[in-house]
């Protein structure tokens, strides 16, 4: 395990160092340190109550962590400590998208006007901070079209092209999952995190929603970091897993490594402390 | 009563058959029921002695009304309802081809504006005119901007201001003191006013920043009634209670309007009146009600505008896609506390006075339900709103006619707050989303759908 995490160190996208987040008296993560890769798919589970969103909301800046160090390496070499930055300069300058376990849509706009505010801060710039576009400059007319192409572009690649000048509150739930996806998508992130993005969905949308997720590894280059409850969705799509249990890595790697890893299953079919021991030992004897 | 006739005989006969024989029931049933109790009047005579007065011509006349009543619901308001049931749910796809006055409603809008001050002087004369052109046109005009303002923080970005007439006090005082001891002229102070109320906006904005939903409203209550209080209080520069008066009036480019050798009615040979500058003043406030209208519809397309009302949606959100949340919102202040300033700045122009008595919360609180009864964020929605509050207010003071029903000590114009809290109540219950509860996207890729209010969002911060 550390010597997989030791050879990756080059590429390694984000890197959580001895993360800790203190509520009061519960230490909700203590000393977490991982990797995200570039270019992967990385998968942060764990049973209720481990701390994965709280690890979220700490990689984009909407907790303050204890302690602990979160850096973002970007393609061009700027390096950002995530830590120290508000929530919405982790994704304007940081580039770390984010999606919500609970969806957060604009419910009273379109779907195009979703991907548009996700656009905010280029169509700002294009627009002289306002000023230009009130005047009506051609440069923010012409960012304005690009703006929708890129909008365009990704309806159509989360297959909702049809529901463009439709509000986003009347979409049926796993459109309104594909539509915070191409909404964070649409901000130009190099690392997209995903909050459960499977949650309620069938398996059907469940499977679209896998497609959509490796296309966007694929044609976007973008690195990706998603909790998940639905192991069938984290067995298939991810490229490296990371457990949590009570605010601490149990085990990090493969999905295969990880589903053998006995801490794994005693974490998550709940076994007592001293029966680890046991279920180590049985796993090892199966293993030989 | 309807209750009482026998269905069967529902069918038979011709409908004014019908209605007669059941207007006859009616009739007959309402003079055995009232026979006894309004027919006859126990009353006491000169000697102590219980008598009964009869009451035949009330009696008759109860009678007559069943008959009539009922004679007109069956044979005339049943038929009706029922036809027009039966179209509507016969051509119930069939989409309504927007007529020629509903897709051009804005523009027709202004041009009956702009013609209305030369109508009004042919109709009424110079004189008889100044009623409709000041108390109707200006005065209404004045809150349509006032409430376009506040639509930009209330309706757009969500948040709940209870103080904006705070806004118009600061307009209207920068442009009385800074005139008056200065002597800059109102196209000056027009801008300088829109900025300094602006300032205060942003002044404002810092400290509530962090606050949402009633404790955001209570702060912006709190921040109007400061400023009330400082007008009161500072004396020295304010005059207090007593108000300052002898604002100087706005000019055409130069050119005064009063009676002098070079006065607007001199110049162009016109008869000297007061009418000139009233209409001067109604094209002005129109104008700078356009401007309003054009920078607020300009201001939703823009990045700016989105992220108004995408704040008003979900905040969270918004800090989650990059959006500098509290930049977003100082600006909604600031821009929407700006027209509130300009307003003001024109209040004191029109009335060369100024007290604190015109910025009392009640003010802000007939702002808001404009804005609330004529849907929030709809320019359209709102005008309607303003024109049904402020022109029916100026509407009650026109209403002599009721004294002679109600005597002489009767006024209508206080019954003003009741008839507000009626119709408030009754908009809420019809149309909970105001006037126009719809909300027009700001882009579109293929068509132009108006969204629900169903799914829009008020705010809550």
């Amino acid at each position: 395990m550390s010597a997989v995490a030791s050879t990756m160190n080059n590429d390694a996208i984000l890197k959580v160092e001895h993360l800790s987040m203190r509520f009061g008296g519960l230490m909700a993560i203590n000393d977490l340190s991982f990797e995200v890769r570039r270019g992967e798919i990385t998968a942060l589970i764990g049973p209720n109550g481990a701390g994965k969103t709280t690890v979220f909301n700490c990689i984009t800046g909407f907790y303050k962590p204890t302690m602990g160090m979160i850096c973002m390496q970007q393609k061009g070499g700027k390096s950002f400590y995530l830590e120290r930055m508000a929530d919405f300069e982790v994704t304007r300058d940081a580039k770390v998208a984010r999606t919500f376990q609970n969806i957060r849509l604009f419910s009273g706009l379109t779907l195009l006007e979703n991907l548009l505010v996700a656009q905010h801060n280029a169509l700002m710039k294009a627009s002289g901070y306002t000023v230009l576009g009130l005047l009506g400059f051609k440069s923010y007319k012409d960012a304005s079209k690009e703006a929708t192409e890129k909008a365009r572009y990704w309806l159509e690649k989360a297959s909702l092209i049809d529901r463009a000048d439709d509000p986003a509150g009347d979409l049926p739930y796993g459109a309104q999952r594909r539509l915070e996806i191409a909404r964070a998508m649409c901000t130009g992130p190099e690392l997209l995190c995903l909050d459960e993005p499977a949650a309620g969905l069938n398996p059907r949308e469940s499977q679209e929603l896998n497609k959509l997720l490796r296309s966007i590894r694929a044609d976007n280059g973008t690195s990706l970091l998603l909790i998940e409850h639905d192991m069938s969705v984290v067995m298939e799509i991810s490229d490296h897993v990371v457990v949590l249990e009570y605010g601490q890595k149990i085990s990090d790697g493969d999905p295969a490594h990880v589903k053998n890893d006995p801490r794994v299953i005693a974490a998550y079919l709940g076994v007592d402390d001293e029966e680890v021991e046991t279920v180590l030992t049985e796993v090892e004897e199966g293993a030989h | 009563m309807a209750s009482v006739t026998n269905p069967s005989t529902v069918s038979t006969g011709s409908p004014t058959g019908k209605a007669l024989r059941e207007a006859t029931f009616t009739a007959v049933m309402t003079f055995l029921m009232f026979a006894l109790f309004i027919g006859l009047k126990t009353d006491q005579n000169m000697r102590n002695e219980l008598i009964l007065v009869p009451r035949w011509g009330m009696l008759a006349i109860l009678v007559v009304l069943a008959f009539v009543g009922r004679f007109a619901m069956v044979a005339w308001l049943q038929p009706w309802r029922a036809a027009s049931k039966a179209a509507k749910a016969e051509a119930p796809t069939v989409d309504e081809e927007a007529g020629f006055v509903k897709r051009n409603f804005s523009k027709l809008a202004i041009l009956a504006l702009v013609l209305y001050p030369p109508i009004i002087l042919a109709l009424f004369g110079a004189q008889g005119s100044l009623k409709y052109i000041d108390n109707f046109g200006i005065q209404i005009l004045i809150y349509v901007m006032l409430a376009w303002g506040l639509n930009i923080v209330v309706g757009l970005a969500g948040l709940l201001d209870l103080g904006y007439v705070a806004f118009y006090a600061v307009g209207a005082y920068s442009y009385a003191l800074l005139s008056i001891n200065f002597g800059f002229s109102f196209w000056i102070l027009l801008p300088l006013a829109g900025i300094l109320s602006a300032f205060w906006g942003i002044i404002l904005g810092f400290p509530v920043l962090r606050l949402k939903g009633d404790y955001l409203a209570i702060v912006t209550l709190a921040f109007g009634e400061i400023i009330r209080l400082v007008l009161i209080n500072w004396q020295d520069v304010t005059k207090g209670t007593f108000g300052i008066s002898g604002i100087p009036k706005i000019t055409l480019f130069g050119i005064p309007f009063d009676a002098s050798p070079n006065g607007f009615a001199k110049i162009f040979h016109l008869a000297p009146s007061s009418a000139y500058y009233k209409v001067f003043l109604f094209y002005l406030i129109l104008l700078l009600c356009l401007l309003t209208a054009f920078v607020t519809i300009r201001l939703r397309r823009l990045p700016i505008g989105r992220a108004w009302e995408a704040l008003r949606e979900d905040e969270i959100a918004c800090r989650s896609l990059g959006i500098n949340t509290v930049t977003t919102k100082l600006t909604a202040f600031a821009i929407g506390a700006m027209f509130g300033g300009f307003a003001g700045s024109f209040f004191a122009a029109r009335q060369g006075f100024v007290s604190p008595e015109s910025f009392v919360f009640l003010e802000s609180a007939v702002i808001l339900s404009i804005v609330v009864l004529g849907g929030m964020g709809s320019l359209t929605g709102i005008a309607i709103a303003a024109i049904a509050m402020v022109g029916g207010t100026e509407l009650l003071r026109e209403m002599d006619f009721l004294k002679a029903v109600f005597g002489p000590d009767f006024t209508p114009e206080l019954y003003r707050m009741l008839i507000f809290g009626l119709a408030m109540i009754t908009m809420m219950l019809v149309r909970p989303r105001g006037f126009v509860g719809s909300r027009e996207p700001t882009a579109f890729l293929f068509e132009r759908k108006n969204v629900s209010g169903s799914f829009t969002k008020e705010g809550h911060g």
